[in-house]
Parts: C-alpha cells; sequence; structure tokens
C-alpha cells in the first residue's frame, strides 16, 4: 500500500460542490528511461484511479506515463447522502492502494 | 560490432550499415515515437479519441504554465463551461501532447455528480509544446482547448 | 625589546584572529522558494498538493511503529504527539552532541536514537524511511526561526564550514560564495540564483522526482562545479550544513520545501 494524503472535509451541506483533492506517492517509471548501462527501465505507473462515494463512481483516471510521479488529482463532488468515500489506486502489477473516508451529509 | 579495423583507415560501407542498424534498433521504439511527435502526434491521438465525431473549439480552458521551470511535473488545471447536469454534462476529459514519446497523457471521467466539470494534475512534458484537451460530451460532441508551454531545463543538468 | 616592535606585533596578531573570525551574512536573508518559479512556490504553498507531504505522511506513521531489538518506537520515549514532542528540536540543528563530541544534523541525531535506544541499524541518506523521519521532525518547527550554536565545540565545525564555503573548488574552480554571495538574482541559464539558503529542506525536488535530503543537494552542488562528489556525512558537507543554518540568520524552517 503506498503512502497517501486526501484533503477532504468531513461534512458538507446537502447539495454543496465539494473539493477533494489527493496524492500518492509513486514514482511513475515511465519505461522510457535506461539505467547506467543502457538496459532498458521497465514501466511501473499506478494506470487507474477511481473514486466510489456510497458505492457509485463518482470520478475515475486513467493514467499513462505522462502523468508526474507522485500523481496528484483534484475534482469536485455534490454532497448528497452521509457516506463513504473511497478512493483506489491500482498499479501496472494489478496492487490496489485503498483509503476511505467518511463524509456526513448535514 | 566486433570489427577490428586500424585507427586510421577509412570506414567501409558494411560497418557504417550494421552500426546505424544496430543504432537504430537500440534506439527504435524513440525513433518510431520521434518520427511522429509534433502536429501529426496530435492530429493522430485526436482522431483516435474523437472517431470522426465533430469537434468544436471553446468551452474548455486548459491553464498550463507558459513557461514551466522543470518538465518533470507541471500543474495543470482543465475547467469546461458545462452545467454538468444529468441532460448535458462533461462524460470525459482527454489530454494529448504534442511532443511526449506517448499522446495520452491523462483521462479524466466524471458525470453530472461531479457539480461541476473542473480537474487538476500535475503532468509531464517532455519538452517545449502544445497540449490539447478535449471534452467528450454527453450527446457524443467534443469540445477543445489548447496550450503552449516552454519547458525550460534545469541549470545543472544530471543533477544529481 | 622595542615597543614599536610589540605593538605592530599584537596589531598583526589581532587582524589574523578577527579576519579568521570574520564572516559575514546576507541581510537580508531570503529563503530559498523566492527563486523559484511562482508555480513552484505555489506548489509549495498547497498543503494538498506539495509532493513533500507524502513524506510527511510515512513519516507520522514511522513514529508509532517499533523498531529494533528493543522493540521501541519514537513514540514509546517521546510520546505520541509528535508535533508537540518535536517541535523546536530541529531549529538546534546541526549541534555537536555532548557525549561524543561529533557533530550531528536532524539525521545523525535519529540514527543515533535508532542505534543506541531503538537498536535499529543505522538508515543509509535517502532511505524512503530517514527520508520521512527528517520530515516529520523538520515539520514540526515549521515557522520556527533556528537557535543553533556556532561557539565552543561548534566553532571548529563553523570554521570549516566557512572555509568549505569560500575556497575555490572542482574543474569550474568556484567557491560557492562567488555565486550565492557575489551574484544573487542574477540567472544561470534558467534558473534565478539563490542565496543557497536550506530553510525549505528536506525539499521535494523536481529533478529528481523526489524528495530528498539537504546533503544529497549538497552532493549535487560538488557536482555542478565539478569537484570530487564526497560521500554522505563527509565532514566538510556536515560542517557546510552549520555554516548553512548559520547563514539563514532568522530565517524560519519551512521544510518540506519544493525546488526545481
Amino acid at each position: 500500500m503506498a503512502t497517501t494524503r486526501i484533503v477532504v472535509p468531513a461534512t458538507a451541506k446537502k447539495g454543496q460542490i465539494i473539493e477533494i483533492k489527493t496524492l500518492v506517492q509513486h514514482p511513475m517509471i515511465t519505461g522510457h528511461g535506461r539505467d547506467n548501462v543502457g538496459k532498458p527501465i521497465p514501466r511501473d505507473i499506478i494506470n487507474a484511479f477511481v473514486v466510489t462515494y456510497g458505492g457509485e463512481k463518482v470520478f475515475r483516471a486513467d493514467l499513462f506515463p505522462g502523468v508526474a510521479a507522485n500523481p496528484f488529482f483534484a475534482f469536485s463532488t455534490i454532497a448528497t447522502v452521509t457516506g463513504e468515500i473511497v478512493f483506489t489506486w491500482t498499479d501496472d502489477q494489478g496492487v490496489e492502494t485503498v483509503e476511505k473516508r467518511q463524509l456526513t451529509v448535514i | 560490432m566486433t570489427t577490428k579495423q586500424h585507427p586510421l583507415r577509412p570506414l567501409t560501407r558494411r560497418p557504417v550499415l550494421a552500426g546505424l542498424a544496430s543504432l537504430a534498433a537500440l534506439s527504435g521504439v524513440r525513433l518510431a515515437h520521434a518520427a511522429d511527435s509534433g502536429p501529426e502526434q496530435l492530429a493522430r491521438g485526436i482522431a483516435e479519441i474523437t472517431k470522426g465525431a465533430t469537434v468544436l473549439p471553446g468551452r474548455v480552458k486548459l491553464e498550463l504554465p507558459e513557461l514551466a521551470e522543470n518538465g518533470n511535473s507541471v500543474s495543470m488545471t482543465i475547467v469546461v463551461e458545462s452545467p454538468q447536469s444529468a441532460a448535458d454534462h462533461v462524460r470525459t476529459i482527454h489530454v494529448i501532447s504534442e511532443k511526449n514519446p506517448i499522446a495520452d497523457v491523462v483521462k479524466f471521467h466524471i458525470g453530472p455528480r461531479a457539480g461541476r466539470a473542473r480537474v487538476q494534475s500535475s503532468i509531464r512534458l517532455a519538452d517545449t509544446q502544445r497540449v490539447v484537451a478535449l471534452a467528450e460530451m454527453s450527446d457524443g460532441r467534443f469540445w477543445s482547448g489548447e496550450a503552449s508551454v516552454i519547458v525550460a531545463l534545469a541549470a545543472c543538468i544530471d543533477a544529481g | 625589546m622595542r615597543w614599536s616592535v610589540i605593538f605592530s606585533a599584537a596589531v598583526l596578531v589581532l587582524c589574523v584572529v578577527s579576519a579568521r573570525g570574520q564572516t559575514t551574512r546576507p541581510e537580508p536573508p531570503r529563503p530559498g522558494r523566492e527563486f523559484q518559479s511562482a508555480e513552484t512556490r505555489r506548489l509549495e504553498a498547497d498543503e494538498a498538493a506539495n509532493p513533500g507531504l507524502l513524506w510527511l505522511e510515512q513519516g507520522k506513521s514511522l513514529w508509532s511503529k517499533p523498531e529494533g531489538t528493543a522493540a521501541k518506537s519514537c513514540a514509546g520515549c517521546h510520546g505520541g504527539d509528535v508535533a508537540g514532542a518535536m517541535q523546536g528540536v530541529a531549529t538546534r540543528y546541526p549541534a555537536v552532541d555532548p557525549a561524543s563530541g561529533r557533530l550531528l544534523n536532524i539525521e545523525g541525531r535519529i540514527n543515533q536514537c535508532r542505534t543506541e535506544r531503538q537498536g535499529a541499524p543505522k538508515l543509509p541518506y535517502e532511505h524512503a524511511s530517514l527520508l520521512a523521519l527528517t520530515t516529520l521532525v523538520t515539520h514540526a518547527s515549521r515557522g520556527l526561526p533556528r537557535a543553533i550554536r556556532i561557539d565552543g565545540p561548534a566553532r571548529p565545525f563553523f570554521d570549516l564550514g566557512h572555509r568549505f564555503y569560500v575556497e575555490r573548488q572542482g574543474q569550474l574552480n568556484v567557491a560557492c560564495a562567488q555565486c550565492h554571495d557575489a551574484i544573487v538574482g542574477k540567472r544561470l541559464r534558467g534558473d534565478t540564483i539563490s542565496q543557497g539558503q536550506t530553510d525549505g529542506w528536506p525539499a521535494y525536488r523536481l529533478e529528481w522526482q523526489s524528495l530528498g535530503s539537504l546533503q544529497r543537494r549538497l552532493r549535487a552542488c560538488s557536482l555542478g562545479v565539478r569537484a570530487e562528489i564526497l560521500d554522505f556525512d563527509a565532514p566538510e558537507y556536515l560542517a557546510l550544513e552549520l555554516y548553512l543554518a548559520w547563514r539563514g540568520g532568522e530565517l524560519p524552517l519551512s521544510a518540506p520545501g519544493v525546488r526545481r
């Protein structure tokens, strides 16, 4: 599981558009580079980021090697009901990093 | 290439061609992209995404700095003018690069639950180039926006 | 003996002594972030987007992780409230360790805790855990001015650091002072030359696509002037860290910074 940093409000008013910002620690190795003896360094990136809220997908990103290391995303979602926001990052090996945050809607 | 020759003997055709061939093979992947990169890469990238659908310039504000201090990480904000309602919303924002080894940079899939069509990320830019953002709408049409970025190199290349 | 000779000799000695002790620092000291692009400055200031903060998050989880033969965590001695326990600590480093007489930077102090109190092996520079803990400790002093000592046992280290700073080095045959004192604000290719202040370190360097230690940056400086790159923890780099900390005067610490 990679280290993450998520900025999301803990509470929001119903109907309010909330801003969510996420960071995940990953070198995002492009696959274009070579090591010190000229051997290609294989690609190793996070290629997918999915966010669900109350079980429904509210944001998805397809990442290619052109995304900077330690990928950052900011996006928005409407606060509908109190529920869990689940963040899932998946890398080229299929390894997932999952984080959960509770959002209380008043 | 293991041909041993007197260092001052003029190069004959065969070793030169063999050398060039191995050079091309070594850099095969990069050569393929390099030949493509530029306006052709953008056009091809747009065609692959839109598959002949209408592309209208406008509504997409692609914010990138005019001058990027380091191409390893360039902050990007994309805002699309859209009600983001169930009837009329941005489905996907595609970001394509003119000169990166790969045209596709990132795709954002959003929907009516986003409330507004605004996303941010940090991208890599291999060189000074144009970047295009395509907003794929719920009605199948595409809006587009573009930005040009000058990418500076670190003063000390190979910066440890 | 002629009094005039004694008097002249005394004046000469005084001049030499005061010249050795005389070293100026920039006034006002300007933090490293002022010499980055506006975009890089914005990234540093953004509490959600500054990538260096990932190492802070890592450090937070390491703080309560038991380590070594003693199976002790940092929290085991310092308590769970790392921000409270470590507030102000980083402002006093580099400092001379009274027991060993060695000059310790933050990394050295962390490793001393590991080897002597946790029974854990020393962490090498740029190891993810050492970067994370260094970020955690320096972040706890964010906004606080430095409070280092350059007198007493620290003096010889300070003098060594000063000498390293003013002596020409490398194939380019330049001294740190020739750029970072004499031509601050001028351009080196696309970069604006800074004062070389260390207030923002450890920092996330865009060039490295990672957070890295101050010593990694100093080694890159050696590379930049085509001088011999000394080992991590070389006495010269440690002494230079102390000298540079002094050069910063009252500059508040601001780690993790973001640099190009």
